[in-house]
């Protein structure tokens, strides 16, 4: 299925002449097909054969931009159905709404919750991506006017409105920064996608649960030249959830496994709908908003709109987005050996961990933020967490009397006293038969770490 | 919606139908999909600018249905005095393609200790029955609507209490008593001891259909097996995130006598943030390889869903993070759902409000696709609130 670096480097020119940075086309071919480079590097094909290399080399789904330069974001372009089989590309765009009948005061002070809102973890800062502005006043106006105060927001936009004449008012004003059009229907459907057309915007096809219609009006905007289409087969929660998923599913299959032209586009969700017509408190609405978020990110949405702005709903969710889109490609493992924090002298306590990336950079940010001391010592566990690697035997006596001949610490302390991590007690009598150290079983939680340390020394 | 498709195919080269007691349905056939045909030829007509001229005729839409040689075992629990519960049974990955027979299945953690360290949004829930496994299992099914309940012996671990298989046996009687659903019988972790005591449990629990948690290669499974085997009970069997890890063990367990209708397999269930890809990809991998035809692999999947309370973001007090009494349940709920999407059947939880979240969703499972009333959301723009 997918492209090998022979198939493209067969519609490369040969030559060899290193414009595009690497030493030789076949080079330039496995970068390609590794989607390390640009095809628009190479400088040396006609228009014709650069369209049959980008047909060879277009993803199953097709990636689409929405927004200009440095607030541009692309989505879909993926290539497989789970993740094991490759790795999935550009992760879910997250977009939270904003609304044109919001009071000045209240309009602002949620777009900038809205960019302000981030997460660290394992060292990557994890952010919303885009805004979506809804025109619920039904006034052409009143959408234009909220349009134009987002022209200075850091995220691109999603222009929300069924309403053409609406959709043109606000295209006037920000249809040259590529916002995502929101969208044709069945009902507005040539002059929607018209302004689509004129204005060379990616649109989004809204057709709540039917397939066989999405797939003939999808049809009908490729007849019309439109090539960056979004697909919305309906947002349906509650006992219809299930058909959500039938339908979220049956288009990716069709895109990636059917390779059908009509449904090669990525898919946008909206679990702010489970907020439509809902009576239940606000707290119960948000955890179910995250559930709805968490269903349709599991299954193959790559855009979604949501309404919660709490930051203990979008913690999972970014969670679970930054979770599913690592390659599994590359081991989430750092380097082992001795690792120092702080002020150290040959008195300085000695730390236990694994080389798990998360594990690692979970001990190192509590490190810091405790302002400790202390050596540490990174087990290589092949990227496994303590209790993995305890279960599996990579974590026993043996490799961590290794580790502390190879790392040298013992020329750099006196004390032959080790502190390991909470889960790992059980093997702490092998420790210390196998290295002669003594072990001393410390908190579960790296987060109790500085406080241990202050305490016991 | 594939039957009409089908039908469409059929008539495609026809000349000429005779039409018998099938009169009234072809009659519908062809009001669905006339205008839908005129529409399209239509709009292709009407399009002024014919810009990409070289995209042909639409191909009839048809859903991507496979077809599966292989089929999940379907297990049951409970028997006796106990209401069974069936997991399992799938012949295609997804409703679409053929709804599963049985829902996902929750239980309920139960332990035979009171248990300090449960997070408070838990404890807070069970707080007044703690003292005693049966009025824990007790408010587990009436309140909380569980279908099963887990009886963890964590007393039983040499360096908790100690007690002994008989202690534990005691305890698992008492459950036993106290509620009429299956259960699933825990030990304590501890490789050496743990066979004995679910030795002594299921000896206690003969011929009611439970759960032993769990057979895995760090201890002696042929202990466990043989005492489900002689009692009439179910293995968990647990591998570490490794497939071949487990189809190893699935031989083994199926070589002292249990069938594919008596092991449920516990992939290991990684915490979201906390290697739930590796789960995924375990999950993903093992299910379609039992509906492709791997034997070692067709039983049914169980999550340790309460991992996910393990997390820091799940109970750790930030004020920035947001009140731990939501975080918690949002992080088992995310941590279960993507496992059930994956094609688990049975899940260990703590949370009633995460049990019955994941329940809404999993309860759709059974049903066939287009078959509920799909609510109005064409206005959403305008009739969203805030």
């Amino acid at each position: 299925m997918s492209v090998t670096a022979m198939d493209i480097y067969r519609l490369l020119p040969k030559t060899n002449c290193a414009k595009c940075g690497e030493a030789s086309c076949m080079a330039f071919a496995t970068k390609l097909s590794e989607k390390e480079t640009d095809l628009e590097l190479c400088t040396e094909l006609a228009a014709n054969e650069m369209q049959a290399l980008e047909n060879l080399l277009a993803p199953a789904v097709r990636e689409v931009i929405i927004g200009k330069g440095d607030k541009a974001i692309a989505i879909g372009g993926d290539e497989v159905l789970y993740r094991y089989e490759l790795t999935y590309y550009n992760p879910t765009a997250l977009v939270i709404d904003v609304n044109d009948e919001m009071e000045a005061a209240e309009f602002e002070e949620r777009v900038k919750t809205i960019e302000n809102t981030e997460f660290e973890r394992t060292g990557e800062l994890l952010t919303l991506d885009a805004i979506a502005l809804r025109n619920k006043s039904g006034d052409a106006d009143k959408f234009a006017a909220a349009a134009s105060k987002l022209k200075e927001s850091k995220y691109p936009l999603v222009l929300c409105s069924l309403d053409p004449l609406a959709m043109k008012k606000a295209l006037e004003v920000v249809g040259d920064e590529n916002p995502l059009i929101y969208g044709v229907t069945e009902n507005n459907f040539e002059d929607m996608a018209d302004l689509a057309v004129e204005y060379q915007c990616p649109v989004t096809l809204f057709v709540p649960g039917d397939l066989e219609k999405m797939k003939e009006l999808s049809h009908a905007l490729r007849a019309k030249g439109l090539k960056d289409i979004v697909l919305d087969p309906g947002t349906f929660v509650g006992d219809a959830i299930g058909d959500t998923l039938d339908n979220f599913v049956m288009i990716k299959r069709l895109a990636i496994e059917e390779r059908d032209e009509d449904f090669r586009f990525p898919i946008l969700g909206i679990p702010a709908l489970l907020r439509l017509n809902n009576d239940e408190d606000e707290v119960t609405k948000s955890i179910k908003e995250a559930t709805i978020a968490a269903t349709l990110l599991n299954k193959y949405a790559d855009i979604l709109i949501l309404n919660g702005t709490e930051i203990w709903e979008i913690i999972p969710v970014l969670t679970l987005r930054q979770s599913l889109y690592t390659d599994p490609r590359k081991p989430q493992a750092v380097d082992a050996g001795l690792y120092e924090f702080g002020e150290l002298d040959e008195n300085s306590p000695v730390l236990l961990t694994t080389n798990f990336a998360l594990t690692y950079y979970t001990v190192e940010g509590d490190l810091k933020s405790g302002k400790a001391s202390t050596y540490l010592l990174v087990l290589d566990t092949v990227g496994r967490a303590v209790d993995v690697s305890l279960a599996g035997g990579q974590l026993n006596g043996k490799a961590v009397a290794d580790l502390i001949k190879e790392t040298g610490i013992e020329d750099k302390v006196k004390t032959r006293k080790m502190i390991i991590p909470g889960l790992a007690a059980p093997v702490s009598g092998e420790i210390e038969d196998d290295s002669g150290w003594e072990v001393v079983v410390g908190p579960r939680d790296s987060s109790a770490v500085p406080d241990y340390l202050t305490k016991e020394l | 919606m594939d039957k009409m498709t089908q039908l469409l195919k059929l008539l495609e080269n026809t000349k000429s139908i005779e039409i018998n007691e099938f009169r009234m349905d072809f009659d519908e056939l062809e009001l669905h999909l006339m205008p839908a045909i005129q529409q399209a030829v239509q709009k292709a007509v009407t399009t002024e600018k014919a810009i990409a001229t070289e995209i042909m005729a639409m191909e009839e839409f048809k859903p991507p249905i496979q077809d599966y040689p292989g089929k999940v075992a379907e297990v049951q629990l409970g028997k006796g005095s106990r209401t069974p519960v069936y997991l399992g049974g799938q012949q295609a990955l997804y409703r679409f393609e053929e709804p599963q027979p049985n829902p996902p299945v929750v239980t309920f953690d139960v332990f035979d200790i009171p248990m300090p360290g449960l997070p408070r949004p838990i404890r807070e829930h069970f707080s007044d029955v703690m003292e005693s496994p049966g009025e824990w299992a007790k408010k587990a099914v009436k309140e909380f609507g569980a279908n099963m309940v887990t009886m963890h012996l964590i007393g039983t671990g040499p360096k908790v209490m100690d007690k002994t298989p008989r202690e534990g046996a005691q305890a698992v009687e008492e459950v036993l008593q106290a509620v009429d659903v299956p259960l699933v019988i825990g030990a304590s972790g501890d490789p050496v001891k743990d066979p004995l005591v679910l030795e002594a449990a299921a000896e206690a629990a003969q011929g009611e259909r439970c759960l032993l948690a769990s057979a895995n290669l760090d201890l002696d499974y042929r202990k466990v097996a043989k005492a489900a085997v002689d009692n009439d009970h179910a293995v968990l069997s647990w591998s570490i995130t490794d497939v071949n890890m487990q189809k190893t063990l699935n031989r083994y367990l199926l070589k002292e006598g249990l069938t594919h209708n008596d092991i449920v397999m516990d992939p290991t269930t990684c915490a979201l943030g906390y290697g739930i890809e590796f789960s995924i990809d375990i999950m993903t991998r093992t299910r379609l390889a039992a509906l492709k035809g791997d034997t070692d692999l067709q039983m049914p999947m169980s999550s340790g869903t309460t991992n996910a309370w393990g997390s820091r973001e799940a109970w750790m007090k930030k004020e920035e993070w947001g009140p731990t009494d939501y975080r918690g349940p949002i992080w088992e709920i995310v941590t279960g759902l993507t496992m059930m999407l994956n094609g688990v059947d049975i899940f260990m939880m703590l949370h009633p409000t995460s049990v019955k979240l994941l329940r809404e969703i999993g309860d759709t499972f059974v049903k066939d696709y287009m078959t509920t009333e799909l609510p109005e959301i064409s206005d959403w723009i305008t009739q969203l609130e805030g």
